[in-house]
């Protein structure tokens, strides 16, 4: 389309309004983390640069343990979802054979799933069994979410593998599953790093069940120690603490998706709607 | 060995024949590679879901263990008779009509400027994904934070009286809530819808143009009836995903203000309350309503996901 100078502005302008947009609440909370305890109720937006915050949360365990917590739990959840699914997502887009539609709808609709509808069995029968507030505890329920949205973004990245490449490895003697693991494994590399950085995103996301199934800094996750802190007296907020530990839990986020932004964006519209 | 590294699936179909060796032993290696997941899946969603019906039979209080003992219906009829209940169910679709229906225009916008920019295409793409990458609960709370008298800077900017607190009343803890869902996931919407718009010929747009259609009409005429697959998948995934509404509104007002959404009560029921017996009636209902929105997503509306993904099935 031609793009007069005119609408060049207008598009300009667009893609400022749609930066400011993503970035002004961001922002917001990172100055507020930098604020000095006398300085948050000064109603500024930016009042100076200060990590007493910060050294405030990395002192205490709640942070430090649910820090530990929310990178293992999220890592084990992804690379379990990944494993699993991969070999899934093989399948479906590649071999023949009845039920594929029934495991696809199948997986979409344990992805629809409320996760409040199975949080109290759950609670009744982590308590039940000893693996409440346990890191396992919330790995299990994390598959939920994570399988059916791996499942979906690999088939739909294995669907665009040249697979002449897999018959010409069967054909120079190798098995199917030979084929699989020395071929299309290494093919298949980016699109899995793509659901897994999705799967990861997810799990770290997660607050109602690590919020319902842990009681503890043993599996508490980070969303769930943010809304658990407590400041210096019963009556102050936290808000210093909550602002800093929040910058901390969302710079993982940022730095993937300056890196990875693309296949993020390919990621989430091949797994969604398939172009 | 060139004509046998040919790929014969891409061919056209071939015709159907007895069941080879070969067919049997792809369709086993394909059930031993998908068992793992669909095993896995089913223990941990079919299970507890089996069990949440079987614990909604009961009448179990975890505060009076003893008194467990079956009693059919009757904690569904004590739901669905409370006031509380039906409330619930009107805040959580307030919350999501509103939520959704701001999403889906806003997020039209976006996509329409990240398709049709020529230059600052990465910059809008990094911008978008970071809010959708931001832990929701970090999201509440930086709304929550900005609106707040004791730490906020909205309060006598154009925004905000002086002594406004959004989130002690009714309605701004709903403005709220939705701002803060809008911001958050107006994003993923986009990319569903640029990915929908990306299905739009140019040249359908250019021959519209050429006959005289101006931008509004091309947009309305023919974008849109286009895209209405992509928009309905679009608004399944989002308007499921709004109905289950918990992070957001646990950090903001905790369900006060009338602002508690299905999720929420469950939660208090369960996890407050232990009332196990009650909370899983409460949870079943919630599953209950998901099936009837997604059946009326793919029945009445016939979004077809499967049609989207571009699956043979």
């Amino acid at each position: 389309m031609a793009n007069t100078p005119r609408q060049k502005l207008m598009w300009s302008i667009g893609i400022l309004v749609v930066v400011l947009y993503a970035l002004f609440p961001v922002a917001w909370i990172v100055s507020l983390s930098l604020k000095k305890p006398d300085q948050l109720g000064d109603k500024k937006f930016f009042s100076g640069v200060s990590f007493k915050n910060y050294d405030q949360i990395f002192k205490t365990s709640d942070f430090t343990h649910a820090l530990v917590n929310s990178i293992g739990i999220a890592a084990i959840a992804t690379f379990i979802a990944i494993v699993l699914a991969a070999m899934a997502a093989y399948a479906l887009s590649r071999l023949d054979f009845a039920g594929k539609a029934l495991i696809l709808s199948g997986a979409l609709a344990v992805a629809m799933f409320p996760a409040i509808s199975i949080v109290g069995s759950l609670f009744q029968l982590w308590r039940n069994i000893g693996i409440y507030d346990t890191w396992i505890g919330l790995i299990i329920p994390y598959l939920t979410f994570a399988l059916p949205l791996a499942i979906y973004t690999l088939s739909a990245f294995f669907r665009e593998i040249p697979w002449e490449l897999e018959q010409a490895a069967q054909v120079d003697g190798a098995t199917p599953f030979q084929a699989f693991q020395k071929v299309i494994v290494p093919l298949a590399a980016p699109g899995v790093f793509t659901a897994a950085i999705l799967v990861f995103i997810f799990a770290w996301n997660d607050f109602i069940f690590a919020n319902t199934l842990t009681s503890s800094n043993s599996a508490r996750t980070v969303p769930a120690a943010l809304a658990f802190f407590t400041g210096g007296s019963q009556f102050q907020q936290p808000v210093g603490a909550v602002a800093a530990a929040a910058v901390v839990v969302t710079i993982p986020i940022i730095i993937m998706v300056l890196i990875f932004q693309r296949r993020i964006v390919a990621g989430l519209t091949a797994g969604a709607v398939k172009g | 060995m060139e004509a046998a590294t040919v790929d014969q699936r891409t061919g056209a179909a071939p015709p159907k024949k007895k069941v080879t060796d070969r067919a049997k032993s792809e369709r086993r290696l394909a059930y031993m590679l998908c068992a793992p997941a669909v095993i896995t899946m089913l223990i941990v969603t079919g299970y507890p879901i089996v069990y949440a019906i079987y614990l909604s039979l009961q009448k179990y209080d975890l505060r009076f263990p003893s008194q467990k003992e079956f009693v059919g219906l009757a904690n569904y009829g004590d739901v669905l008779t409370s006031s509380t209940w039906w409330s619930d169910v009107v805040h959580t679709l307030v919350i999501t009509v509103f939520s959704v229906g701001i999403e889906l225009v806003l997020g039209m916008a976006i996509a329409l400027v990240m398709h049709r920019a020529i230059f600052g295409r990465g910059a809008v793409r990094v911008s978008v994904l970071i809010p959708y990458g931001i832990v929701t609960v970090v999201a509440a709370f930086t709304f929550r934070y900005a609106v707040d008298p004791a730490s906020g800077f909205a309060q006598g900017t154009f925004l905000l009286s002086d002594t406004a607190a959004p989130l002690t009343q009714q309605t701004g803890s709903y403005a709220m809530i939705i701002l803060t869902e809008v911001w958050k996931t107006t994003p993923f919407m986009a990319l569903l819808l640029l990915a929908g718009l990306s299905l739009v010929p140019d040249e359908l747009l250019e021959a519209a143009k050429v006959d005289g259609a101006n931008a509004v009409q091309r947009f309305f005429r023919i974008t849109l009836p286009l895209m209405k697959p992509a928009i309905l998948v679009a608004l399944l995934f989002r308007t499921l995903d709004a109905f289950r509404l918990f992070d957001t509104v646990f950090i903001q007002t905790s369900g006060a203000n009338n602002t508690e959404t299905v999720s929420i009560l469950g939660y208090n029921v369960l996890i407050n309350r232990v009332n196990i017996g009650l909370g899983s009636a409460v949870s079943v209902l919630v599953f209950i309503c998901v099936i009837l929105i997604a059946f009326f997503f793919v029945k009445v509306l016939g979004t077809s996901t499967a049609q989207q993904r571009g699956e043979e099935v």
